[in-house]
């Protein structure tokens, strides 16, 4: 027990506010497009393991939400017009979502986690919102066990044929006003693994989504301006 | 890794496994099934047996001519873990192993049609799938008092998908049925004709915690295809990024283990180390599950030299963190009191199901592909394998302690004696139709990839046995004779992936 208190007290206060650390330099954020170098050859369409890139009307186009942010486009333009930058901050509200925040604001949080088919990194990520580190607990917000306590679905991963319907009967079981949360490019696009027999899509193909948040895995400050977003309660202080 | 290729009638496949197995000196590591049809008329099943001896490895490719009836001899009577490999053979491509004793679904759930067969070379990925209405039979258990638990697919934590139905007697656990591979995203047919550098990005999907793992098996059998030489530098960047991921699982699953005993400062100080480990990931590479390192012909970025340092300082500190963290449970007799005894696995039944990784270090079995099958610069450094014997989940927790130090060992020596030159070779143009696999030990156990290269370097067929495949099956051997609060400490003290299983 003292072994044990000796240890806590060492240790101190390690909890942070989201973003106050520096992004690596090497962190591969969102692909931005100088588009005077754009020289519309659309290797980098070909290049896109996911087909996050689209020309349209001659104007390139990237889906946030389909970017595995791997850097392939950038390794393959020849003309320098694409670069990572080192934002991360990608999380997109879909419409009109206040009265529904108004509605849930008036309490703390909860949200339940739904795996719909991940590789698992979306999850361990929010795993890791948990830890003393990111504290989610600071802000309120907390996982609950069910659905039922639930004000908010953070959806992970493809929808699998096999967990089309276990999604679905999840999201009939909470409670109204909710609030969908889809986790990580799988749920945002479904687009990752390309076509299968064994994928039904994106997490809005079977429920309807108020928040999509980019990134393969969105690392956990990423996921907490997703969810700090969703809940307004950022002020004037985002991009 | 030396191997051996055995081209038989399906029909004599038992005969040939019960000799390759050679009185279980060689112990079934994967099978599965390919459609040749359209290059060589038939259908083929594989059995690749892996052993200590001279070679190394054997394979057997059993043949299913057009013409004859599409079953083979199942060899789940004569080795368990067969069990389910063959169930997949016959979900995805409809042949029949006969002799099987449960031939349910196990990858496609009753929503698939009865009839159709995704890995079929005929099934195109655009094919509509109506809705199936099967069944899926659950064996009861009777007696007086005997009630079920049904849990999931969705659990009460942060957590995959899988259903559990116990069979109870009070509190103790009789019988465990697991469903799986609700995660099952078809990804071995939906990287079917991608060129082999693009299939890379799903591979490195198929696991968020084992993406270096399962990049390293599929890179491996690349290259092997190619004959690419990857130059030295990248072999030991390679060795550093499987080492780094198996620190920060093993750091993260110690951690997590104390949950499953409501042990929360353990449970604290095991995700705060798991975070620097992470934030470490995210420095080197830019993504804190260390995607976008490994690439096909060495690796896709070097590392500088003020990187060597913060490595070293990062493990430095964690390395003691973690002793501290271990001292913690070490001498706590509440902690040992629950983990002690809980979810046995015994030798035997990890060796009869082919149980790989930290789960079959914990029940006796000596093995590890690092050192068995040495792979990337493996070869150059000096590390032990720790085994211990009595295969409860406190065995569990001290081979992953163990491990774990280790792993800071063999960075150190990377970081000491690390070539210069190059870290990436351009790779040779593979042959169609040629065929290569790879083991890598993941922080779960030995991933094994296994590819046929199709016409202009892309992929005709491609299997994925991860870890946790042969691993699943030991938790409902593990389980029974436990109460049911202990299931979800022996389940973590396992920690299989559902991702890297169901793929
Ligand atoms: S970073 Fe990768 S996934 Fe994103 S647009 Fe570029 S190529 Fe596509
Ligand atoms: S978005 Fe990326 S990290 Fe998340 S589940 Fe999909 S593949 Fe995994």
């Amino acid at each position: 027990m003292l072994n044990l208190f000796r240890k806590i007290i060492k240790t101190g206060r390690v909890t942070e506010h989201y973003d106050s650390g520096p992004v690596p330099p090497r962190f591969r954020g969102e692909v931005v497009l100088e588009e005077s170098r754009c020289r519309n050859c659309q290797n980098c369409r070909e290049a896109c393991p996911t087909g996050a890139i689209a020309f349209i009307d001659g104007k390139l186009i990237i889906d946030n939400n389909a970017c595995i942010f791997c850097g392939r486009c950038i390794e393959v333009c020849e003309h320098n017009a694409l670069a990572h930058t080192a934002e991360y901050r990608l999380a997109e509200l879909q419409g009109q979502l206040a009265g529904k925040i108004k509605s849930i604001l008036h309490r703390s949080l909860n949200i339940r986690h739904i795996d719909a088919g991940s590789c698992n990194g979306c999850d361990w990520e929010m795993t890791a919102l948990n830890n003393p580190v990111y504290d989610l607990q600071q802000y309120g917000i907390d996982f609950v066990a069910s659905p039922r306590h639930a004000d908010m679905l953070m959806v992970t991963g493809v929808v699998t044929r096999n967990l089309a319907q276990a999604l679905a009967m999840t999201y009939e079981a909470t409670p109204e006003p909710k609030l969908v949360m889809a986790v990580g490019a799988c749920a945002a696009s479904g687009k990752v693994f390309g076509k299968s027999y064994a994928i039904r899509g994106a997490a809005d193909t079977i429920v309807p989504v108020d928040i999509y948040v980019p990134g393969c895995p969105p690392r956990p400050a990423a996921l907490i301006y997703g969810l700090l977003l969703a809940l307004d309660r950022l002020g004037g202080k985002h991009k | 890794m030396t191997s051996a290729l055995q081209v038989i009638p399906a029909a004599t496949l038992r005969a040939a496994a019960t000799v390759a197995s050679h009185n279980g000196q060689y112990r079934l590591t994967a099978m599965f099934a390919n459609d040749e049809r359209p290059v060589h008329g038939y259908f083929a099943v594989y059995a690749i047996f892996t052993g200590k001896g001279e070679p190394a490895c054997k394979t057997i490719k059993a043949i299913i001519k057009q013409d004859e009836p599409l079953e083979f001899p199942s060899l789940t009577p004569l080795m368990a873990a067969a069990a389910w490999y063959e169930r997949e053979i016959h979900d995805l491509f409809g042949l029949v192993p006969f002799g099987h004793p449960d031939l349910r679904p196990l990858v496609l759930h009753e929503n698939w049609p009865h009839g159709l067969y995704p890995l079929r070379k005929d099934f195109r990925p655009d094919m509509p799938v109506p809705e199936g209405g099967g069944q899926y039979p659950v064996p009861s258990v009777q007696g007086e008092g005997v009630f079920e638990v049904p849990v999931g697919p969705i659990h009460a934590g942060i957590i995959e998908p899988g259903h559990f139905r116990f069979s109870q007697a009070g509190e103790n656990i009789i019988n465990l049925e697991a469903k799986l591979f609700f995660t099952h995203r078809g990804i071995e047919k939906a990287v079917e004709g991608l060129p082999l550098p693009m299939a890379l990005y799903r591979t490195e999907r198929i696991c968020g915690v084992c993406s270096v793992s399962n990049t390293l098996s599929y890179a491996h059998a690349v290259e092997t295809m190619a004959g690419a030489e990857v130059p030295a530098r990248g072999q030991y960047l390679r060795v550093l990024a499987a080492e780094l991921e198996r620190l920060y699982n093993h750091v993260g699953d110690i951690g997590n283990l104390c949950a499953g005993v409501g042990f929360a400062a353990g449970v604290s100080h095991g995700s705060r180390l798991k975070e620097q480990l992470m934030r470490l990931n995210e420095r080197l590479t830019g993504n804190r599950f260390l995607r976008g390192w490994v690439t096909l012909g060495g690796v896709h970025m070097d590392i500088t030299r003020d990187m060597a340092q913060d490595i070293q300082q990062t493990l430095t500190g964690v390395t003691r963190d973690f002793a501290e963290l271990l001292g913690l449970l070490r001498n706590n007799d509440a902690f040992l009191d629950r983990i002690n005894t809980t979810g046995i696995l015994p030798y035997q039944a990890a060796v009869d199901l082919g149980v790989v990784g930290v789960a079959a270090r914990a029940s006796g079995i000596d093995s590890d592909v690092r050192r068995d099958f040495p792979y990337a610069a493996y070869r150059d450094f000096s590390f032990s394998v720790p085994v211990y014997t009595s295969g409860d989940v406190a065995a569990r927790l001290w081979v992953r302690a163990d491990e774990a130090v280790e792993s800071a060992k063999i960075v150190g020596q990377v970081l000491d004696s690390l070539p210069s030159g190059n870290f990436k070779t351009a790779l040779p143009p593979v042959k169609p139709y040629s065929t290569a696999f790879s083991l890598t030990e993941s922080p779960r156990g030995s991933n094994l990839h296994w590819l046929m290269a199709g016409e202009k370097g892309t992929i005709y067929r491609y299997f994925v046995r991860s870890a946790s495949y042969p691993n699943w099956p030991a938790l409902t051997v593990a389980a029974p004779g436990n109460i049911i609060p202990d299931f979800p400490l022996i389940n973590k003290s396992f920690e299989l992936c559902y991702a890297c299983l169901d793929r």
